[in-house]
C-alpha cells in the first residue's frame, strides 16, 4: 500500500450496503484502504470523522453555473466552490447560460474553466440551436467532447415531432435526452402552481397538468423509439405516478427531484416574496409527499439541487415579472436528510445524491471527458478516487445567506436550521473543504 | 384601521376596520357637499402616486381626495421615469421614499407588487390602488359605502345611523371575469367580512382555477341568480388581459352573462346594480341598463374621492375624534 497522504478516521463508511465503522485511507488521488483502523504516518492529514457518515462525494445532475453571460448571479468557481461546501465533488452544468451550451466552443469553454475547480465541472448540452425548440443542436459534436445529458432546461421541447427526431438520433450517440417537462401553452403566463394559493392571490397560474402533459408525451415517445429519457425535477403527483407506472412497464427513464418539492409548498408564495418563486413551481402538500414517496419507493433515481443563483436586483422585482430559481447547493444534503432519514437508510440518501445521478451523467468511469474526470458516485473503496463527502448527522446547518459561497442570495430557506451538516470535502485525495470551511 | 401603517389587502381590516373607513368616509363625503369641499387635514404631507399601470379614474380619485386633505401630490408617470431605463421596483420605491414621501399609492400589472413595496419602505404608508388580478381595497370599499348609502336613503336614515348591520344576509351576486379581476377578489373580502352571501356568475373559463376557501356560492344560470340578488356587481370583460380568448365571443358572452335590458327586468324592485368602470356598454351591460336608477355608477365615482380620503386620513392623520370640526379652508 503507498504510504497515505491523508486518513478519514473515525466515521462510519457509507457502502451499498449500509454503513461500516472504518477509517479511509487515501494516497496521491486514489483511496488505498478502507480498514477499521488505519494509521496516519507522519506528515499525513488526519482529518476526524467521529461521528461522521463518510460517502462517496455527491453528484447534482442540475446545476446553473451562468457562466457564461450572467456572470454577475454565479460562475463557474463560485458555483463550484458552493458545491464543494454542500458535499458535492461532480456538477452538470446546465446549458441555459448566454450564449447557451450548443456549440463545441461553449462546451469546450465551460469544461476549461471548470478545470481547476473545487468540484468537477461537467456540461449538459442544448437539445435545440439556441434552446429555441426549432432546430437539433449538434449533438454528435458535443457528444465527441463529453457530453453525455442534453436537455433544452428551462424550457421543454415543445414539437413533439422534434423531440421524437431528437431521440432517434441521439440513441446512436449512447448519449440521453432530459426534459424539463412544460407544456408552454398549458403554464403561459404562470408564476407559481396553479390552485387556492394561485386563486386568492391573483397570481397566474401553472397547472399540474402542464408538466404531466409533457411527461406522459414523453414517456410514449421513449416507448416510441426505445431511447432514454431522463425527467428533470419532477415535482407533481401526477408526475411521479406515469414515472412509476412507464418504470414498471420496463422503459429506459430515469427522474430526478430537488429538494424545494420535498420540503416547500405553494403556500409559501403568500407573501409575494419572489425567492419562493421557482420553476417547475412549489406545489401542495399532496405533491411534496408523492415526491418523497417517489424518492423512498426507488420511482425517482436522483436528487438534483436546480441550483438557480440570481443577482438581488432580479429578485427585487414584481412577483410576475422575477425570473424563476433558488440557491440549493449548500443546503441539498442537510434538506434530504432531514426529510428521507426517517424513511429510508443512509446508503440509500447516498445513492440518490452520488450513485444514481453518477450513473445517469454518466460519471462513474474515470476520465470520461477526456478532461482530468475521475470516477464518481462511489463506492468508497481501495482502488476509487477519493471523492469523499464527511456528513454529520449530529451537527446542524443553519442558513445565513450572506453566509453562502454563491454570488447570489436567493436561498429559501434564510434563517432556517436543519439537522446535519457537511463536515469535509476531498475532490481526488485534497481535502477542499475541512470542517465547513472552503480550503481555497 | 387606526394604527396600520398600510392598507393593502380588505383582509387588513375585518369588519370593524370596514366599518370605521365607512363611518370616516361618511364624515368627508359631508365636506365634499361644502362649497370649499377642501380641509386642511394632512397639510405639510406628501402623497406620491406610483402608477406601474394606466389608470386614469383611480388615479384621478386619490390625486383629488389627497388635495381636498391639503397634502401635496406627486405623481410619477411611469413610462418616463428610470423604470424603462431598468430601474428595479426597489430602486424605484427607496428613491421615492428618500425624497421624504409619506404615502405611496402603487397600482401594478403584478400581483403583490404593493405587498413588496410595504415590505421595502421604512416610514411611509402604502396603499394599494390594485395589483395584478389580486385586489383593489378601495374599490371594494367605495362599493360597500355606496351600497349603504342607497340602503339609507330608502329607509330615510343617515347612512351611519345604519352601522354596517346592514350588510347582513344581503345577497351579493357579482358577475363576470372574476379569474382576472381584483375587484371581485377584493369585494368578496369586504361584503362577506361584513355578513352579507356572496355568489359568483361566470362562465367556468372565467372563474378562478380553484374557490378552494372562499366563503361563496357559484351560479351556473345567470337569470335565476338574479332575481335573487339584493346588489348585481359587474365586471368588466378585461379583453387587454387577454380575457377576450375566454370565451368564444363578444357576442355569446353578452347573451349568457350580460346584463342585457331582458335580463334587467328580473331584477327584484330593489336591486343596485354596481360597476367598478369603466363600463363597456352593450358587453357587460346594456346602454338602456347602464342609465337606470338602480345602476349607482356614477354614484361610486363620487364616493370613491370620500372613501379614499378616510385611508390616508386613517393611515396618515391618525386618531379620528374631531374630523367633522375640522373646518374648511378658507
Amino acid at each position: 500500500m503507498p504510504e497515505p497522504t491523508l486518513v478519514v478516521r473515525g466515521g462510519s463508511v457509507v457502502g451499498p450496503a449500509g454503513l461500516a465503522r472504518a477509517d479511509v485511507a487515501v494516497a496521491g488521488v486514489d483511496i488505498v484502504a478502507v480498514a477499521a483502523s488505519i494509521d496516519a504516518p507522519t506528515g499525513a492529514l488526519v482529518l476526524d470523522a467521529t461521528g461522521c457518515l463518510v460517502g462517496p462525494g455527491l453528484v447534482d445532475l442540475h446545476t446553473h453555473l451562468r457562466q457564461p453571460g450572467r456572470e454577475e448571479a454565479e460562475t463557474i468557481e463560485t458555483g463550484a466552490r458552493a458545491a464543494a461546501l454542500g458535499g458535492f465533488t461532480a456538477i452538470v452544468a446546465m446549458p441555459n447560460t448566454e450564449p447557451p451550451i450548443d456549440s463545441a466552443g461553449v462546451a469546450s469553454e465551460v469544461l476549461a474553466l471548470g478545470l481547476g475547480c473545487m468540484a468537477e465541472v461537467s456540461v449538459a448540452g442544448a437539445i435545440t440551436v439556441g434552446r429555441a425548440g426549432q432546430a437539433l443542436a449538434p449533438l454528435a459534436e458535443l457528444a465527441a467532447l463529453g457530453v453525455a445529458l442534453f436537455t433544452d432546461d428551462g424550457a421543454g421541447v415543445q414539437d413533439g415531432a422534434l423531440m421524437r427526431r431528437a431521440l432517434d438520433y441521439a440513441k446512436g450517440l449512447g448519449v440521453t435526452l432530459a426534459q424539463h417537462c412544460e407544456d408552454a401553452g398549458l403554464a403561459a403566463g404562470g408564476a407559481m402552481h396553479e390552485g387556492d394559493w394561485s386563486s386568492r392571490l391573483g397570481i397566474p397560474g401553472m397547472p399540474a397538468a402542464a408538466e404531466e402533459a409533457m411527461v406522459a408525451r414523453d414517456i410514449a415517445l421513449s416507448r416510441l423509439t426505445g431511447a432514454p429519457v431522463h425527467f428533470l425535477h419532477m415535482s407533481t403527483a401526477g408526475s411521479v405516478d406515469l414515472i412509476r407506472r412507464a418504470k414498471e412497464e420496463g422503459l429506459a427513464v430515469t427522474a430526478e427531484a430537488a429538494p424545494h418539492h420535498m420540503l416547500l409548498t405553494h403556500a409559501l408564495v403568500a407573501g409575494y416574496d419572489p425567492v419562493f418563486k421557482v420553476n417547475p413551481p412549489l406545489r401542495t402538500d399532496e405533491d411534496v409527499a408523492a415526491v418523497i414517496a417517489g424518492l423512498c419507493d426507488g420511482t425517482i433515481d436522483a436528487i438534483a439541487t436546480d441550483h438557480a443563483p440570481h443577482a438581488p436586483e432580479s429578485k427585487d422585482l414584481p412577483f410576475n415579472e422575477a425570473p424563476p430559481g433558488m440557491l440549493g447547493l449548500q443546503t441539498a444534503l442537510p434538506i434530504a436528510w432531514e426529510v428521507l432519514s426517517p424513511r429510508i437508510g443512509p446508503e440509500r440518501i447516498f445513492a440518490l445524491l452520488s450513485t444514481q445521478p453518477a450513473v445517469i451523467a454518466k460519471l462513474t468511469s474515470t476520465d470520461p471527458h477526456g478532461a482530468g474526470h475521475s470516477a464518481q458516485g462511489g463506492p468508497v473503496e481501495a482502488g476509487a478516487p477519493a471523492n469523499l463527502c464527511v456528513f454529520d448527522p449530529g451537527a446542524t446547518t443553519v442558513v445565513d445567506p450572506a453566509g453562502l459561497a454563491s454570488r447570489s442570495r436567493n436561498t429559501p430557506y434564510a434563517g432556517r436550521t436543519f439537522a446535519g451538516a457537511v463536515r469535509h470535502t476531498v475532490l481526488r485525495g485534497e481535502p477542499v473543504v475541512i470542517d465547513a470551511t472552503a480550503q481555497r | 384601521m387606526t394604527g396600520t401603517q398600510h392598507l393593502l389587502s380588505v383582509a387588513d381590516l375585518g369588519p370593524q376596520g370596514i366599518a370605521e373607513v365607512l363611518h370616516v368616509a361618511e364624515a368627508f363625503a359631508e365636506v365634499e357637499r361644502r362649497s370649499m369641499p377642501k380641509v386642511p387635514t394632512l397639510r405639510g404631507k406628501v402623497v406620491a402616486t406610483l402608477f406601474f399601470e394606466e389608470s386614469t379614474r383611480t388615479r384621478l380619485s386619490f390625486e383629488t381626495a389627497a388635495k381636498r386633505l391639503s397634502a401635496d401630490v406627486l405623481s410619477l408617470a411611469v413610462a418616463s421615469s428610470s423604470v424603462k431605463k431598468g430601474e428595479s421596483l426597489r430602486d424605484t420605491v427607496e428613491t421615492v421614499e428618500a425624497m421624504g414621501i409619506d404615502a405611496i399609492i402603487i397600482r401594478h400589472s403584478s400581483a403583490g407588487a404593493p405587498h413588496q413595496v410595504a415590505r421595502w419602505v421604512e416610514r411611509a404608508h402604502v396603499v394599494n390602488a390594485g395589483d395584478g388580478w389580486h385586489e383593489h381595497p378601495t374599490q371594494a370599499l367605495l362599493d360597500c359605502f355606496t351600497v349603504r348609502q342607497v340602503l339609507a336613503e330608502r329607509k330615510g336614515a343617515a347612512p351611519d345611523e345604519l352601522g354596517i348591520s346592514c350588510f347582513e344576509d344581503l345577497r351579493v351576486l357579482i358577475v363576470g371575469d372574476v379569474r382576472h379581476s381584483r375587484v371581485a377578489r377584493s369585494e368578496v373580502l369586504a361584503y362577506t367580512a361584513l355578513g352579507a352571501h356572496v355568489t359568483l356568475a361566470a362562465p367556468g373559463s372565467l372563474l378562478p382555477p380553484s374557490l378552494e376557501g372562499w366563503p361563496v356560492e357559484v351560479a351556473t344560470d345567470l337569470d335565476t341568480a338574479l332575481a335573487d340578488a339584493d346588489v348585481v356587481s359587474l365586471l368588466r370583460l378585461q379583453a387587454e388581459r387577454g380575457s377576450g380568448s375566454f370565451v368564444p365571443s363578444l357576442r355569446e358572452y353578452t347573451a349568457g352573462w350580460g346584463l342585457t335590458a331582458r335580463r334587467a327586468e328580473r331584477l327584484a324592485d330593489h336591486a343596485i346594480v354596481t360597476h367598478p368602470g369603466p363600463m363597456v356598454r352593450g358587453v357587460e351591460i346594456a346602454s338602456d341598463v347602464a342609465d337606470l336608477p338602480c345602476t349607482v355608477v356614477t354614484q361610486q365615482v363620487a364616493n370613491g374621492i370620500a372613501v379614499r380620503m378616510a385611508i390616508l386620513f386613517l393611515l396618515l392623520g391618525g386618531e379620528l375624534p374631531g374630523i367633522a370640526e375640522v373646518p374648511a379652508v378658507a
